[in-house]
């Protein structure tokens, strides 16, 4: 068969360290003849050599990708390159032979807008702190799940039932989990003033440490240390439909006259809220799972959307200093919210001048 | 007047009851609704079908039995593709639920087509490093699987004499109830430049459209209605065919039961304000 | 005094080192992250033994109170005659420990992911009721997606599969990333103040 070759030119063909990498890896990027016209060569083959040595053909690609990464380099030695792609009948081989020399990055460039807007959020919240200490009130507008509360509180006491509180079903490195348990502490010093016994199954074992020491704690805090049950907190099982059904369980047995759903949830958030729904219980549900939303605020009769589930422990506290992080969460919002604003403005006429923003 | 005031709070074992019978219904004498073929499956299919015979497939099964309705069928409809159009498939999951499921398929469906195993289906079992496990197939699949499911060698078995990594496969079709098929992006398209297809949950597919539009996917098949439709395309009509008359007649069952609860709810509404 | 400073100043220096190794792509910063889940990993097995210490004490507690003595038995006999066959007779395929899985946590799984079908039901019908123009569009809006994702809504009129993936690609899109943008700023902020010990309600205090 005769083969027609053509040469790419050396523009088509670049050859550079990766950037932002631990070292050890060369990224090998290449245009595709215009000969090709769906993009998707039949092989790609890649050839590299060191100083002294002959090419060796260290990778064959069959795919519409246009780079490829080498790893497994050494650090600072030399490599060189060339590649050939084959399409039907034809042969293209890159002219020139390309060289770079992996390196070790000791800073991520292309991280840095994240580490600007980092500062700069922290810069807000040290701002708005400095504020609050000042004796500045700043205003929270109602959020009629967390007001709730007490009420909900108020009626387990009344109708002498305990209070069940679900911490969510993930782990301690969720945030929505450690939010949850912030929250916690404040309904168990509530409860403790009521004398009201509050029951916390837990699927993480993690989680279940935590929480028994944040109830432990909220006692003692509220003064009422002998109320504390060990038998109140504990762990069940780490399945998510058996912790399901548990839960429903200790619902339907000890009847509680509330329920807290707070932190992060998954499929059985309905089965969960639907069960408590028929024992009559109040239901204050609190989640940043967007799609288990509707379901709580179907199913219950509070429900805390995304971000109030992170104001909660400001709320109920009222402690400037964690108010004033709400603030600093209300102008950054505004900040991306003007962006979104204006990119839409732009992108009406085709430009899109605050990508640089997001890493674009 | 009364029966109107009860429309508004119907006892709700009576609708688990008129749901129970209408979902059972369909299951033993289908309806046959008719299914429809989005483009997601379609671009799917289509890439399935134009493969050449011999080409590679590699299923796998990265759901466990809580999503068994929706993902089963779509594994098993995939399989059986795979497998008519003289295409070979490895099985393999990165779920340890998954590995019963995944052997319920080996087991029944190449008997189907007369397939022998080690050389035109293979099934490697669970590995539970998943980063390291897809990283390691674009390097050396038997290296990462030293023995298959059955404690055969990788290295005997004659499906990989010419099948070492990436290089010689053409799609991945990852079928999972979770965040995964995310991660064969990442690893396996990001670095090998993989083509990839995924099978979901319906919850979790309107989260992976974003994936199909900028070809990332080259298909994706959402829930019970993707299984389905993939069956229709396959023409095998199994468990989802039958599923979807069943989650129709639920649907419209549950709008006829909100029209009636609104119905009472309007009476009810009327009646205090006179 | 040292029960509240020493976890609060573990909390600050980790917080404060993970923060900065996300921007550092070297290979002592992958390796110093890499041990870091290691050890995250290590702790999570141990606190699972206590977890499973707590489950059986609570239950052991409740046979001795006679309280739903028939549920807290079968417990305490499942967890230690699971655990004896899987030590005796192995957990391979084919076992009974493996039979013990897919003939009864797969299908009681299984159930219950079924159950959602009912609750949907009934807390669809409960809940979508007109009360005023919002609730009404919602209402409408849900009706025209469960039918655009059946076949009958082919059937009914080719638009309405369409409009059904309009109403689920924008205007539901655009809410979930609303609330997305939200959420991510709520869980700056709070790890923020977790760090910088703004927040100790976790510790319980």
């Amino acid at each position: 068969m005769k083969f027609l070759i053509y040469f790419l030119f050396l523009w088509n063909f670049k050859v550079y360290d990766t950037p932002y990498d631990a070292g050890g890896e060369i990224t090998i990027e290449w245009e595709w003849p215009t000969q090709i016209k769906d993009k998707r060569a039949d092989s790609v083959i890649i050839w590299r050599k060191k100083e002294g040595e002959e090419f060796k053909k260290i990778k064959k690609l069959v795919t519409i990708q246009n780079f490829y990464k080498d790893s497994g380099l050494k650090n600072n030695e030399k490599y060189f390159y060339k590649i050939t792609i084959y399409y039907k009948d034809k042969i293209f081989e890159s002219e020139k032979i390309l060289f770079a020399i992996p390196k070790e990055q000791y800073f991520h460039l292309g991280r840095l807008n994240i580490m600007i807007g980092a500062f700069l959020f922290v810069g807000f919240i040290l701002f708005f702190i400095s504020r609050a200490k000042r004796g500045i009130s700043l205003f929270l507008r109602k959020i009629p799940g967390l007001d709730a509360v007490e009420e909900a509180i108020g009626r387990a006491t009344e109708m002498g039932r305990p209070i069940l509180y679900i911490p969510g079903l993930s782990g301690v490195s969720d945030v929505a989990t450690i939010a949850s348990l912030n929250i916690l502490s404040h309904v168990v010093k509530k409860a403790a003033s009521y004398e009201t016994s509050i029951i916390v199954p837990n699927r993480d074992p993690v989680v279940y440490l935590i929480a028994r020491e944040v109830v432990k704690e909220a006692l003692s805090l509220a003064g009422r240390p002998d109320l504390f049950d060990p038998d109140s907190v504990y762990y069940v099982t780490d399945s998510q439909f058996g912790y399901a059904s548990a839960v429903c369980g200790i619902m339907v047995r000890e009847k509680p006259a509330t329920n807290f759903f707070l932190g992060m949830f998954w499929a059985e958030s309905l089965i969960l809220a639907e069960t408590g729904a028929t024992t009559g219980a109040i239901q204050i549900a609190g989640t940043d799972a967007v799609t288990q939303l509707p379901f709580f605020i179907t199913a219950c009769d509070y429900t805390l959307i995304g971000e109030e589930l992170y104001a909660a422990s400001a709320y109920l506290s009222r402690e400037p200093v964690l108010v004033s992080t709400i603030r600093a969460q209300d102008m950054m919002k505004a900040i991306i919210w003007i962006i979104i604003f204006l990119s839409g403005i732009f992108g009406i006429f085709g430009k899109m001048p605050f990508n640089f923003i997001f890493g674009g | 007047m009364k029966f109107l005031e009860y429309l508004a709070k119907i006892d709700r074992r009576i609708i688990y009851l008129i749901l129970v019978i209408s979902i059972i219904i369909p299951l033993i004498k289908p309806l046959n609704l008719p299914v429809g073929t989005s483009h997601p499956v379609k671009s799917l299919f289509d890439f399935i079908e134009k493969q050449p015979e011999g080409a590679v497939i590699l299923l796998s099964v990265d759901y466990d039995a809580s999503v068994y309705p929706e993902c089963h069928p779509m594994a098993r409809a995939i399989a059986r593709h795979v497998l008519s159009k003289n295409l070979r498939l490895i099985c393999l999951t990165l779920n340890p639920a998954g590995t019963g499921l995944a052997l319920e398929i080996i087991t029944q469906i190449p008997n189907e087509y007369n397939k022998k195993y080690g050389e035109d289906y293979v099934f490697l079992g669970f590995r539970p490093d998943i980063t390291a496990t897809i990283l390691g197939l674009g390097e050396d699949i038997r290296k990462i699987f030293p023995y298959d499911y059955f404690g055969n060698k990788t290295d005997t078995l004659k499906i990989f004499k010419d099948v070492k990594n990436y290089d010689n496969i053409a799609l991945v079709v990852s079928i999972s109830g979770s965040a995964l098929p995310v991660s064969w992006i990442y690893l396996a398209r990001g670095r090998y430049g993989q083509d990839i297809a995924a099978g979901v949950t319906a919850v979790m597919a309107a989260d992976y459209y974003p994936y199909l539009r900028t070809g990332q996917f080259v298909g994706l098949l959402g829930g019970m209605k993707g299984a389905a439709e993939y069956e229709k395309l396959i023409n095998k009509k199994e468990l989802a065919t039958s599923g979807m008359d069943a989650i129709s007649i639920s649907h419209i069952l549950i709008i006829i039961f909100v029209i009636i609860g609104n119905i009472g709810y309007i009476f009810v509404l009327k009646r205090r304000k006179k | 005094m040292l029960q509240k400073q020493v976890p609060m100043f573990i909390c600050f220096l980790m917080g404060l080192l993970l923060f900065f190794q996300f921007y550092i792509p070297a290979s002592w910063s992958q390796n110093f992250y890499n041990t870091i889940l290691r050890w995250i990993l290590g702790i999570s097995s141990f606190a699972i033994v206590l977890g499973v210490v707590s489950l059986i004490r609570h239950h052991l507690r409740k046979i001795r109170k006679k309280e739903d003595l028939p549920y807290s038995i079968t417990l305490i006999f499942s967890i230690f005659a699971t655990t004896l066959i899987g030590f005796i007779g192995g957990i391979k395929s084919g076992t009974l420990f493996d039979k013990i899985f897919n003939y009864i946590q797969i299908p009681l799984q299984s159930s219950m992911f079924a159950i959602l079908a009912f609750y949907m039901a009934s807390a669809a019908y409960r809940a979508f009721r007109a009360r005023n123009v919002e609730a009404t569009l919602l209402l409408l809006s849900a009706f025209v997606v469960m039918i655009g994702v059946i076949g009958i809504g082919d059937l009914i009129h080719p638009f309405v599969p369409s409009f059904a993936q309009w109403i689920l690609d924008v205007p539901n899109l655009a809410a979930k990333r609303g609330i997305a943008i939200g959420v991510g700023l709520g869980i700056i902020a709070t790890s923020i103040k977790i760090i910088l010990g703004i927040e100790r309600n976790w510790l319980g205090r």
